[in-house]
């Protein structure tokens, strides 16, 4: 049998917007996948830790507080000095456009901003899972 | 409530037109929908008619407004005499910016002002503290000690001016630095006005600001009642919040049930430490969201006034002020939508109607441009102008509850009592709120409510425009708040040098007086006070509580 994609959905940082994570990652499940959530307040050192301990193939982070350009980049930079690069990246929340490209190169590799279909979120990590 | 005769005669032609007129056409011309349900899952008839509240007695059941049970209104001339306060939530980037915003709002007709903090305030950190990394001024303005407070109302005349403050672990510190502030510009505390929201309980369920563990937190909030009422007697101490129980994904029925839930259980709490509730109750006041379905929204408002009133007095309020549920309103953020951005101007206007319809005391409106980023100077001038053509030219304020009456709007109001009741007694049976909120129940009930919304749009059961529905594809034009650089960094100097410059003597000695207080069971009110007068920053005060408290995880359940 096919091992299902195992999935982290992350709350870096303070945020306490939780409604979206949780959200997804139900939609996720549905999907089939196994789903880890972390729970809020997390650091990006305790998101790779247990993106490590749990094997996953797909960690997706969800900030709503307009921090992701310091906390998503935190994540994906200590994600490479691990040489996790066969880990697929995603992040969701309030994001403005202009931020979308910066944070693509520094390797979150889709954002989904609000009224995104959750479908839409599953097709991108069936194609884009890493392994 | 109705002639018996008459009643009759209306039941009887009711029922010839259904069959004559209403069924036949109906198969003719099917309706939209099978079952027509608002967002509460609660199913709406076709029609409205006397038959539907004539089960009322209009004097004990609706009365007047200003009188018990206080359905039609807190007032008499409600409108007529006083619009709601326009009182815009704001705050972002630094003091001296969200002071500059103040002014801004204020010049342009605001008329009480609402702090926006950022998260690390929130959770009673300073800017420097590690846990605050790359969240400075983000969300809302950082105010790590007195200094920046002085800073935020800088010529802002607090003495006439209301503030309302959205802050809730660190709540008592934050209104010691208002208090305080107020003070070293010679301002009496017992003039100032304003509200804390200092709601933990929807901390918990909801909004997940919280720092303490349950018990010292309800322990804080008493306090903060306490010392409210004897010395800082037009300050509303709590602001017991539905608004971000919705905004998680509850339905209005839950807001409302979870919210007074919430309200009768820090009267308890109060009761319970030997407060007299006629002393405190007036101090307490709600916030609640306004959401798209427009009668659902009226019917819940006008619902809570009831249900308030008649709580109260079965826990023994005497006085009529102790009755009144007086409450804020905001626009429900979690419905605008970043596609096409500017007509979430309409929803706002909508949701905002319905507020003051339903009697809101003072009303946010949401800017078109939050699901994007933070509101633009423009885009929250154009939300403080849709309150104003409300209050202006919509002729909505010229009668006082001007739906009350109306079938449909009565019977909803029941229907929202109804099911409140229904959940109250779910969490009865789970031991009370707190045992609730340890089980997960409501953090559950919301979550499932967020995910079956969320299908419904994926399923095309409910249309969102723009969204999956009227969908365009253009690029999104809306300019993004700017904020300064440079501010972060100010800040943190301003930090360390205000740490260095104190009276550190005087510091340290007040410092170890919380801590001992703390540890005993007097009222800290004081003992922060003190703290904050000789500069203590949140970050340090908050510490010698999260030491004595310790801190609160929650489970996390999806």
């Amino acid at each position: 049998m096919e091992r299902k994609i195992r999935v982290l959905v992350a709350k870096p940082g303070l945020d306490g917007h939780d409604r979206g994570a949780k959200v997804v990652a139900r939609a996720l499940r549905d999907a089939g996948m196994e789903v880890i959530y972390t729970g809020l307040h997390q650091t990006a050192e305790m998101v790779v830790e247990t993106a490590i301990q749990e094997d996953v193939d797909v960690i997706g982070l969800s900030l709503l507080s307009g921090a992701h350009m310091t906390l998503f980049v935190d994540v994906t930079k200590l994600l490479k000095e691990k040489g996790m690069d066969n880990v697929l990246v995603v992040g969701g929340g309030i994001i403005p456009e202009e931020d979308a490209p910066k944070l693509k190169k520094a390797g979150v590799a889709g954002i989904f901003g609000p009224g995104t279909h959750c479908d839409v979120i599953v097709k991108f990590i069936k194609k884009n899972v890493k392994r | 409530m109705f002639d018996k005769k008459e009643l009759e005669k209306i039941k009887k032609s009711k029922s010839d037109w259904e069959k004559n007129c209403y069924l036949p056409h109906k198969k003719k011309h099917p309706e939209r929908k099978e079952k027509f349900e608002n967002l509460s899952g609660i199913e709406i008839k076709s029609l409205y008619t006397p038959d539907d509240i004539a089960h009322h007695d209009y004097l004990e059941d609706f009365g007047f407004p200003g009188l018990y049970p206080f359905l039609r209104g807190l007032h008499p001339t409600k409108y007529r005499g006083r619009l709601w306060t326009f009182r815009m939530f704001s705050g972002f980037g630094s003091a001296e910016e969200t002071n500059k915003r103040y002014k801004y709002l204020l010049d342009h007709g605001e008329t009480g002002l609402s702090v926006a903090f950022d998260y690390p305030t929130l959770y009673g950190y300073d800017t420097d503290h590690p846990m605050s990394r790359g969240e400075f001024g983000k969300c809302g303005v950082a105010i790590s000690s007195l200094q920046d407070m002085e800073i935020l109302f800088s010529e802002i005349p607090i003495d006439k001016v209301t503030t309302s403050m959205t802050i809730n672990g660190p709540a008592a510190i934050v209104w010691a630095f208002y208090i305080a502030n107020a003070e070293n510009r010679g301002i009496d505390r017992r003039i100032i006005g304003g509200t804390i929201q200092n709601d933990i309980l929807k901390e918990y369920i909801a909004q997940k600001s919280f720092i303490f563990p349950p018990e010292p937190s309800m322990r804080l909030i008493v306090d903060t009642f306490e010392f409210g009422y004897k010395e800082v007697p037009r300050w509303n101490t709590i602001s017991i919040s539905g608004y971000h129980i919705r905004e998680a994904g509850s339905t209005a029925v839950q807001e409302l049930a979870f919210t007074v839930g919430d309200g009768i259980e820090y009267v308890k709490w109060a009761i319970k430490r030997g407060l007299k509730i006629d002393d405190f109750a007036p101090r307490l006041s709600f916030f609640f969201n306004s959401h798209n379905d427009f009668f659902e929204e009226i019917a819940k408002y006008r619902a809570a006034r009831r249900i308030w009133a008649r709580e109260l007095k079965k826990l023994g309020a005497k006085k009529p002020r102790s009755l009144l549920m007086r409450f804020h309103t905001q626009t429900a953020g979690c419905t605008l939508t970043s596609q096409q951005p500017e007509i979430n101007i309409a929803r706002v206007t909508l949701q905002a109607l319905a507020a003051v319809i339903g009697g809101t005391q003072s009303l946010h409106t949401n800017s078109m441009d939050e699901a994007l980023a933070l509101p633009s100077e423009k885009a929250a001038r154009i939300a403080l102008r849709t309150q104003q053509i409300l209050a202006e030219e919509s002729g909505v304020t010229d009668t006082v509850d001007p739906l009350g009456g109306s079938y449909y709007i009565e019977w909803l109001t029941d229907k929202m009592e109804e099911e409140t009741y229904k959940y109250w007694d779910k969490v009865e049976k789970l031991g009370g709120v707190l045992p609730a909120i340890e089980k997960g129940f409501y953090q559950r009930e919301i979550a499932n409510a967020a995910y079956k919304y969320q299908k419904e749009i994926e399923e095309k059961k409910r249309i969102i425009v723009g969204v999956n529905e009227y969908q365009m594809d253009e690029p999104i034009e809306i300019p993004i708040l700017e904020m300064d650089e440079k501010g972060e960094e100010r800040q943190i100097n301003r930090l360390k040098k205000l740490r260095k410059d104190r009276n550190n003597a005087k510091f340290e000695k007040n410092i170890n007086a919380l801590r001992k207080a703390a540890e005993g069971d007097e009222n800290l009110m004081p003992y922060i006070l003190d703290c904050v007068h000789s500069y203590a920053t949140l970050g340090e005060t908050c510490q010698v509580l999260r030491d004595v408290f310790g801190e609160y995880v929650e489970p996390a359940i999806y």
